[in-house]
């Protein structure tokens, strides 16, 4: 089927956003600020009659026209119109991307017999946009090198095999070549598209390079080129209005259950689940109250999340009534479809774990609920790690070693500087003396790693066990002499 | 007198305390009895942690699941969400002030309805009536000079029971088989 290509190009853009906004009739520029002065970026059509273009320096344009309105452009809003404005474009065909940061293209093919005749849809699309008061250009053809070259150098429709016939006449920036590539091009007396055409190929390759064939190419069809549309965004949220505002916690939870089944629904088509859970509830007197749901692994039953919400539910302060709800899930991660297995005790044991994580980390918060995982060193601080439980699993493979304490605690000074074990020694105001000792077990630090704990240098580990029944773990530093406490056995 | 395979491994669907230095070693133990998860409390501003290279002895540390909460009403109101929900057998808890009857009765409560056991770290004589059995765990010294004995050597003294007698043992942990060896029982 033949490709039929829409490109629309908005020249004024920043100022026409802006102007919807707050319509004023009077000259209007947005500045941007560049190389340290402020510059015209985008003006209204009462600007450009009066003379202004974009480019000029804001102070010139102040002496040319003392009446001038102006406010700082700002790109990132401008980007958040145009993604809007490609969504709107949804209604023409599904597959629309962008062209630079002014201008959308729209791939029609199939979908112009919506309308009487291709010049139709065109209208259509500039009677929408013109109500919109936004300024619009368009071009339709068969390529996007033509549509774009139609709708920034002329306009309307490029019938099926005419695009030689219809391009020849316009200039030759209408290829989208670069400044230097098009002043050149002039300078050797090639105005128009239909001069570079009647020059033989092999010498415009010589003497343009690559740049030139491809843009030619690409505007007669010869040289494929695609339109990358923007990738959907998935919004997973829900909202309910109330005719009258509720409080009661079981009416806030029923209407939560009717959120949650729209978008577990959603989150079951799309293969998702969810991670984090906000609630907004909306009150009466115009303020509003957020609740965060964090769940422990990733979630899409409504009948198993609504349980989990119970706690944070109750802390609602509801005021004069809660007037709209709103649930959206805010972290999103795959969760593809399991085939269920005949013996399935194992996985739900751990579904039930999951869900006592996120009970407890509802309450006091998901990162103070950890678990080990074994590390590679000798420090015995650092031969294990300790991370969030709901976003690790427990792995690797833990080796049993008699010779490390049950509990560890920061060192605990015992004075004494001798070498050997002192036969006696006072700890937390406890008198012991020594029976056995075993050691040393000499551990260096990591030269690799600065631990402020280590400062005083290596150390030789001792094992004891005191007459009076409890099994220390004590160290020695050569280097600065003292005996420390670190650890106790079982 | 009562006999240790009555009263360890412990009643389930009951909670109970112990104190004494020996008292992680007892919850260890305790811990490599059972074969499932275990959620282990203790107040987040605690420096004296569990060294889960040296628990490899009892138990796995993959199958420990840490909780460190700020204050003790969320200490204790975590043991209780985990006691109920059922998804794991063993909670211990490190408690540090002393225990109401109320918040005792909770626990036991919990328990019961989640079917799994709960073990209190308390300090000596900050337990509650509530307890199904008190223990009071102290390391003693063994004697003799070998540098590859176990050295596990504990006296358990049960010092409140609901349903027998009080009794002490002497026990040590035999790593191999995961067993509690009872070396001498006297009664009391």
């Amino acid at each position: 089927m033949q490709r039929r290509i829409v490109s629309l190009w908005f020249p004024r853009m920043a100022s026409d956003r802006i102007l919807r906004a707050n319509p004023i009739s009077a000259p209007f520029a947005v500045t941007s600020h560049e190389k340290n002065t402020e510059r015209l970026y985008c003006l209204n059509r009462q600007a450009l009659r009066l003379g202004l273009v974009p480019g000029m320096g804001l102070s010139d344009a102040r002496a040319l026209c003392p009446e001038l309105l102006t406010q700082p452009s700002d790109l990132h809003a401008d980007d958040r119109f145009l993604k809007l404005l490609a969504r709107w474009a949804d209604r023409y065909c599904p597959w629309v991307g962008f062209d630079g940061h002014d201008g959308l293209l729209l791939d029609v093919t199939g979908s112009t017999h919506f309308f009487e005749s291709e010049a139709d849809l065109l209208a259509d699309i500039h009677e929408r946009l013109t109500s919109y008061q936004l300024n619009v250009r368009s071009g339709l053809a068969e390529t996007i090198g033509a549509a774009w070259a139609m709708s920034h150098f002329s306009k309307g429709v490029i019938q099926a095999g005419q695009l030689k016939t219809a391009l020849s006449p316009l200039p030759v920036a209408a290829l989208r070549l670069d400044d230097e590539t098009c002043a050149t091009l002039q300078r050797l007396g090639l105005r128009t598209i239909g001069d570079v055409l009647a020059i033989p190929r092999a010498t415009l390759g010589r003497r343009f390079g690559l740049p030139l064939m491809r843009r030619i190419d690409q505007a007669l069809g010869d040289q494929p080129e695609q339109i990358n549309p923007a990738s959907p965004e998935m919004s997973y949220a829900a909202r309910l209005s109330f005719p009258d505002p509720i409080g009661l916690y079981d009416d806030v939870m029923a209407g939560l259950e009717r959120l949650l089944n729209r978008i577990c629904e959603k989150l079951k088509t799309q293969e998702m689940g969810t991670r984090i859970l906000l609630i907004t509830c909306q009150r009466v007197d115009q303020a509003s109250v957020q609740v965060e749901l964090r769940l422990a692994r990733p979630m899409r039953e409504a009948a198993s999340i609504l349980p989990l919400f119970e706690r944070s539910l109750r802390e609602i302060d509801a005021g004069f009534g809660i007037d709209q709800i709103r649930l959206k899930a805010l972290t999103i991660e795959p969760l593809p479809l399991k085939q269920l297995e005949a013996s399935s005790t194992p996985e739900k044991k751990n579904d039930a774990l999951s869900d006592l994580i996120t009970r407890l980390g509802s309450r006091i918060g998901l990162e103070k609920i950890k678990c080990f995982q074994p590390a590679e060193s000798h420090i015995p601080e650092r031969s294990f790690t300790v991370s969030p439980a709901a976003y690790c699993e427990p792995e690797g493979q833990w080796y049993s070693k008699t010779s490390r304490p049950l509990r560890l605690f920061p060192p605990e000074t015992i004075g004494g500087s001798e070498r050997s074990p002192p036969s006696t020694f006072n700890w937390r105001r406890m008198k012991f003396s020594i029976a056995n000792a075993t050691g040393p077990e000499r551990i260096c630090p990591e030269w690799w790693m600065d631990d402020p704990n280590w400062r005083s240098g290596l150390r030789d580990y001792w094992r004891v066990e005191t007459t009076e029944g409890r099994r220390l773990w004590l160290f020695f530093t050569p280097q600065n002499p003292a005996w420390y406490v670190q650890g106790e056995f079982a | 007198m009562t006999k240790l395979e009555q009263v360890f491994p412990l009643q389930a669907q009951r909670v109970h305390e112990v104190c004494g230095a020996g008292a992680f070693s007892f919850a260890a133990m305790a811990c490599g009895q059972v074969d499932a998860t275990i959620l282990w409390l203790q107040s987040g501003w605690q420096t004296e942690q569990l060294n889960p290279t040296g628990l490899t002895q009892f138990v796995s540390p993959k199958k420990l699941v840490m909780v460190h909460a700020d204050t003790h009403k969320d200490l204790l109101a975590c043991s209780e969400d985990g006691l109920r929900s059922g998804a794991v057998s063993l909670v211990i808890c490190e408690v540090t002030q002393k225990l109401d009857l109320t918040a005792g009765r909770r626990l036991q409560l919990a328990a019961e309805e989640g079917g799994s056991t709960g073990i209190l770290i308390i300090p000596e004589g900050a337990g509650s009536n509530a307890t199904q059995t008190r223990w009071h765990c102290s390391p003693i010294f063994e004697g003799g000079h070998t540098s590859n004995k176990n050295l596990t050597l504990q006296d358990w003294q049960l010092i409140k029971n609901k349903s027998g007698t009080l009794t002490n043992w002497k026990v040590y942990w035999d790593a191999k088989t995961h067993r509690v060896i009872v070396v001498s029982e006297d009664g009391k």
